[in-house]
């Protein structure tokens, strides 16, 4: 095959690093994914259920899984890409530890970082017991119950959109784009768990860019009975009786709105992530005014970086899904290809 | 439809109830998107209304204010606009910047400079 | 010298000045309010009057506090004003003790070498002549500076220097010239003599020698006249001005007069008083962080002085404070924006126009239409309670602060209760700052009325903002307390038992504490009690604005953020694990600016605070009783 002796590297191993290190190995490319974590799949091995569908996230885990069980793709995990520079053709990478690696050309696939939500203090995450984010709401999704910090069963929940994103005040003007579809999806995932449990989106816009998102936004109100209510929420104290209490403007009513919940889950957004942040730093690429890499082109150049053989895949570049995570990556395999191909 | 049309139809149409974009006066958010630039960024999330100080006791708010100045509403804020306190809670709330406070004051001076046909 | 037609312009200038003056300060005098006139009528004898000597000799002549601030400003200063005043002194000894006759009028003590072209060539009268160049030579060194310092201000250390009128130019100029003029003058005459100094001697023979000195001399006599008579007749328009004016300033302050909350005519004097010296620029973070620079107050007081509309001046200022405490005038800058703030509309032009011309110069107020009203606000049934805790707007947004001080005082015991709990009522400054202290009372009623029914002895806040206008507007029979102090009081009576934290601190005054209040010791002593605190660049009454004042209504969100990273980063200079500061507005700015972890001083002691909390609600509460009995 052409590309046989051809290596090259891709730095992230989540969903986007996974799939492009499949895609390339197919077409008989040598490739090695560096991953920071123990184990590849990034944010993925936190899901339990995916939208729009509601399917297992194991299923497209186990997908990805499939797609790295290739002969020409070694995996090296619990390490860290640093810094990318070039030497003649070659593309030399320095790892955590202190090795190097070399390559012809390297797929950047770093994701994003979940919003530290202690940073919108007003919310009372770390403060209250009974604050928490998508991210942890996922996990109690996977153990099979949700439950307060007392281990007892909520009777009201709410769900505060936009945390972290769309925000000057976090320097995030940004929106990230899942986070609406997913409340929608984590609102219905209690309702099914807990019949007896009344749920709340608090949001801006709702914000339903996918197929299927919509549909499944009228689902939630048709068959599980989710309320909306448009408005920011302020902030959250608790009362005497430790319940938390939300403060929001009901803007359709033209009201300020109290009320009192069991458990806040903020949908906490997505940022650049903080080692992608250090490698493009380190590396010289550029980013933009939201953090995220900056791209070639917008419209047809949304994989290839201004450095020559370095190319972005998936939410590196700015917040998606899987879908268009997965259809990213594969874009990002076609541009190195043809890169190589040209050398 | 005509109005008159409609009103044989036995249903009537009140013009007080219509914000009628083509004929509203806009001098008011004129002069305070002048004064105070960010009053455009608003995208009446409602934070402010949600922690005013004001709006905990009686009707004020801030983020229906800003939309009923853009569509030259101003009656219905003649007093409204007396009741904030300036405490600055909105500022610290606002995702999008807007000062809050000075988009009140300002719309205080220029709803007195239009009663004084100063406007 | 044959003619003394030349003294003339001295002579008109100088009684042209000292009548203006009389005039005016009998007429500030007259505007004065009873209890003024009555202060500084008694500041004219006893201590006060001494201390004004004192003070007029230490700054006005020595400069004291610019040469503090950098040296060679302040040997620019002194040299021109020590030394013109010394050259004035013995000149007048001189007239005295070697002219034809004695109590000689002024222009003799002046132009005396004129009068006297031979007087000095032997004896005592030779080493008076010395001591009288050497003076001479000390203001043309001083004034060499000050040229260099007009046309190349880098050097003597200055950032900027406020701008100059044509006025200004014109007395500049007459003020440059007036002391080579002498030195020419009294060269070409002692050159035609042989009489002279080491300076005017020595200068005096080697012109001489190629030059027709007698006929130049009266030329440079003229010259000489002319620009003290042209500096004494502009002084009033320029901003020269404030040399005398400062020293009436002077008798003022060390009388008890201070700026209240009325324009008059002490705030008249100060705005007169001040030099223009632009140490207010140099120290505002509005122009060397947000690059706003025509707001500060040199400019503020300048447009008072001049005829401009200067409402967006005033309304653009954090009210940090920095420049009240730079200003080695010592004019308050604060209390005289407030006033500004409080003005209503402008007067019509004709008005203003008279006004500015009458002697008085005194700006008659519009008093601002009230824009606020809370009469909707209803009274509220107080609960009893010994500390009375007020959290204020701000703190709600910052849950960590109201949760750590719950449990510290519940830690120490204290039976206390949590006044705006579901949220309250502004405390009333921020409309003060905003000049709109008649609705700010609506307000303060409202609180007091609420205080006053708790019975509570002691009010605890959480927030500067409230604490300086508890403190000061408010008339409470409780004793307020910052909660930095109410910890430190706990931690002093032993109520508190604390840890050591290991961890390096950096702690940032918040403006309406530090400066507003004069709160530097406490929260101090608390951080060290349970840190290690670092020393920061500028700290105590220097530390800077985090810039998220409630003082600025018209700022921007950006310049805001430009001038919290700054102060951020110079406060994070040593790389402390922490930022600590004592007031909700400054967590919040400040989380926004740095990667540095921000906490609330509260939260750093009940960090601090034995794990788990224990409950001791039931133990009787040592520190009210102990502090209620001294408080
Ligand atoms: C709350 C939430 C719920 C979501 N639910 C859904 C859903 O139901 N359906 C759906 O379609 N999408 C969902 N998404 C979106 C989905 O998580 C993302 O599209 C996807 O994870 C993006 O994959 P990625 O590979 O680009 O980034 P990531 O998942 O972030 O993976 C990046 C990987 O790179 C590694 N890495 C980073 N820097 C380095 C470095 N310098 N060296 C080595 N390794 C590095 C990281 O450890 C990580 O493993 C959700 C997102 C959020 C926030
Ligand atoms: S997707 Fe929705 S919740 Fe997320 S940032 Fe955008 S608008 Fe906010
Ligand atoms: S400043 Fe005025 S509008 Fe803003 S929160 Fe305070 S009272 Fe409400
Ligand atoms: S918080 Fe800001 S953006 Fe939201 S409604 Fe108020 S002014 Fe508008
Ligand atoms: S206000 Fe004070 S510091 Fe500023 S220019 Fe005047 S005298 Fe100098
Ligand atoms: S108070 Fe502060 S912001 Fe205002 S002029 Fe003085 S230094 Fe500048």
């Amino acid at each position: 095959m052409k590309g046989a002796s051809k290596h090259v590297i891709v730095a992230g191993g989540g969903v986007a690093g996974m799939e492009a290190a499949g895609s390339l190995a197919e077409m008989g490319y040598r490739v090695t994914l560096i991953e920071k974590g123990q184990d590849p799949g990034g944010h993925l091995l936190q899901w339990h259920a995916l939208f729009p569908d509601r399917r297992p996230a194991e299923e497209v885990r186990g997908y990805l899984r499939k797609r790295l069980n290739h002969e020409n793709i070694s995996v090296i995990t619990s390490t860290v890409v640093e810094k990318i520079r070039h030497h003649g053709h070659d593309v030399i990478v320095n790892l955590s530890g202190g090795t190097e690696e070399r390559a012809d050309a390297v797929i950047v696939a770093t994701g994003f970082d979940l919003f530290d939500a202690h940073r919108k203090e007003e919310y009372g995450y770390g403060i209250y017991d009974n604050v928490i984010t998508a991210a942890e709401l996922e996990e109690m999704f996977s153990m099979g119950k949700v439950a307060k910090a007392d281990g007892t069963l909520p009777s009201r929940v709410g769900f505060v959109h936009c945390v972290g994103s769309r925000d000057e005040k976090v320097s995030n003007n940004h929106c990230s784009k899942v986070c609406c579809v997913t409340a929608v999806k984590q609102a219905i995932e209690v309702r099914k768990m807990l019949p007896a449990c009344e749920v709340f989106c608090f949001y801006m816009d709702m914000r339903m860019y996918g197929p299927y998102y919509e549909e499944l936004y009228r689902e939630s109100q048709e068959v599980h009975n989710i309320n909306y209510i448009r408005g920011k929420v302020s902030e959250a104290s608790v009362n005497i009786s430790n319940r938390l209490v939300i403060k929001v403007e009901d803007t359709l009513a033209g009201r300020p709105l109290k009320m009192e919940v069991d458990l806040m889950v903020l949908m906490v957004g997505m940022e650049m992530s903080k080692q992608g942040a250090g490698l493009a730093v380190a590396s010289g690429l550029e980013t933009g005014v939201n953090r995220f890499l900056e791209t070639g082109d917008h419209h047809y150049g949304n994989n290839v970086s201004r450095m020559k053989g370095v190319f972005y895949a998936g939410t590196c570049t700015a917040p998606m899904n899987i879908t268009d995570t997965i259809s990213h990556a594969r874009a990002a395999v076609t541009e190195t290809v043809r890169y190589l191909n040209g050398r | 439809m005509s109005v008159r049309q409609a009103n044989r139809f036995g249903f009537g149409i009140n013009q007080s109830r219509q914000i009628n974009y083509d004929t509203s006066d806009r001098k008011v958010r004129d002069y305070v998107t002048l004064r105070e630039p960010s009053f455009r960024l608003c995208f009446a999330c409602g934070g402010c209304s949600a922690t005013c100080t004001a709006g905990e006791h009686i009707s004020f708010n801030l983020r229906r204010m800003i939309t009923l100045i853009r569509r030259g509403e101003i009656d219905l804020l003649r007093d409204e606009v007396t009741r904030c306190m300036l405490c600055g809670k909105c500022m610290l709330v606002c995702p999008r910047g807007v000062n809050t406070r000075n988009v009140v004051a300002m719309t205080a001076e220029a709803i007195r400079k239009l009663d004084r046909n100063e406007l | 010298m044959s003619s003394e037609i030349f003294v003339w312009p001295f002579n008109l200038g100088l009684y042209f000045i000292l009548i203006y003056s009389v005039v005016r300060s009998t007429v500030w005098f007259r505007n004065l309010s009873r209890p003024d006139k009555l202060r500084l009528q008694r500041g004219f004898f006893g201590i006060p009057f001494m201390q004004s000597i004192k003070e007029i000799f230490m700054e006005s002549l020595l400069h004291r506090r610019i040469f503090k601030k950098n040296f060679v400003l302040g040997y620019m200063h002194m040299s021109l004003a020590f030394g013109w005043f010394l050259l004035i002194v013995f000149g007048t000894i001189e007239a005295d003790f070697f002219g034809e006759k004695h109590l000689n009028p002024p222009s003799h003590a002046i132009f005396f070498r004129a009068f006297n072209p031979d007087h000095g060539a032997v004896g005592l009268a030779r080493a008076y002549t010395h001591l009288m160049d050497f003076l001479l030579a000390f203001i043309l060194s001083g004034l060499l500076l000050a040229v260099i310092k007009r046309f190349i201000p880098s050097m003597m250390g200055m950032k900027k220097t406020t701008k100059h009128t044509w006025s200004d130019r014109t007395a500049l100029l007459s003020l440059w010239l007036i002391f080579p003029s002498r030195l020419l003058a009294e060269s070409f005459t002692c050159g035609t003599y042989g009489s002279g100094g080491f300076l005017t001697g020595n200068l005096g023979a080697a012109l001489a020698s190629f030059l027709p000195a007698a006929e130049i001399a009266p030329w440079f006599w003229w010259l000489y006249s002319l620009a003290l008579g042209t500096f004494f007749f502009l002084l009033p328009v320029t901003r020269y001005f404030h040399i005398p004016i400062e020293l009436l300033l002077i008798f003022m302050r060390n009388s008890g007069i201070t700026t209240g909350d009325k324009s008059s005519s002490y705030t008249e004097v100060q705005t007169h008083a001040c030099s223009s010296c632009g140490v207010c620029i140099g120290v505002c973070q509005m122009s060397y962080a947000a690059g706003i620079n025509d707001i500060q107050s040199a400019y503020f007081i300048k447009g008072l002085r001049s005829d401009r509309d200067i409402a967006a001046i005033t309304a653009n200022c954090l009210m940090c404070g920095r420049c009240e405490e730079a200003c080695p005038v010592g004019i308050e800058l604060g209390p005289m924006r407030l006033i500004e703030r409080r003005q209503g509309e402008r007067p019509d032009t004709a008005k203003r126009f008279l006004e500015r011309y009458s002697l008085t110069g005194r700006r008659s107020t519009i008093e601002r239409e009230s824009t606020q009203s809370y009469g909707y606000l209803v009274r509220e049934e107080a609960e009893s309670a010994d500390v009375l805790f007020f959290a204020g707007c701000m703190t709600h947004l910052t849950p960590s602060v109201i949760s750590a001080m719950k449990k510290i005082m519940e830690s120490a015991g204290v039976r206390y209760r949590f006044m705006d709990e579901q949220g309250g009522v502004c405390c009333g400054r921020p409309l003060m700052l905003a000049g709109r202290d008649r609705e700010a009372r609506e307000l303060i009623n409202h609180n007091s009325d609420i205080i006053w029914k708790s019975g509570a002895r002691i009010l605890v806040t959480s927030c500067p903002i409230c604490y300086k206008i508890f403190r000061e507007s408010y008339y409470l029979e409780a004793r307020v307390m910052h909660h930095s102090e109410f910890i430190n009081l706990l931690i002093e009576e032993g109520s508190l038992r604390l840890g050591y934290l290991h961890r390096k601190v950096v702690y940032h005054d918040p403006c309406e504490l530090g400066r507003g209040s004069g709160i530097y010791e406490e929260p101090r002593a608390v951080i060290s009690y349970v840190a290690e605190l670092q020393a920061v660049p500028e700290e105590g009454t220097m530390s800077l604005c985090c810039g998220g004042s409630l003082g600025n209504l018209t700022l921007s969100s950006g310049k805001r953020a430009l001038i919290a990273a700054d102060a951020a980063r110079s406060l994070t200079m040593s790389s402390p694990d922490e930022l600590i500061t004592a007031c909700p507005l400054c967590k919040k700015t400040f989380g926004q600016a740095t990667g540095t972890r921000v906490s609330d001083i509260a939260e750093l002691v009940a960090a601090a605070l034995p794990k788990p909390v224990k409950k001791s609600r039931g133990r009787p509460a040592r520190v009210t009783t102990k502090s209620l009995n001294h408080g």
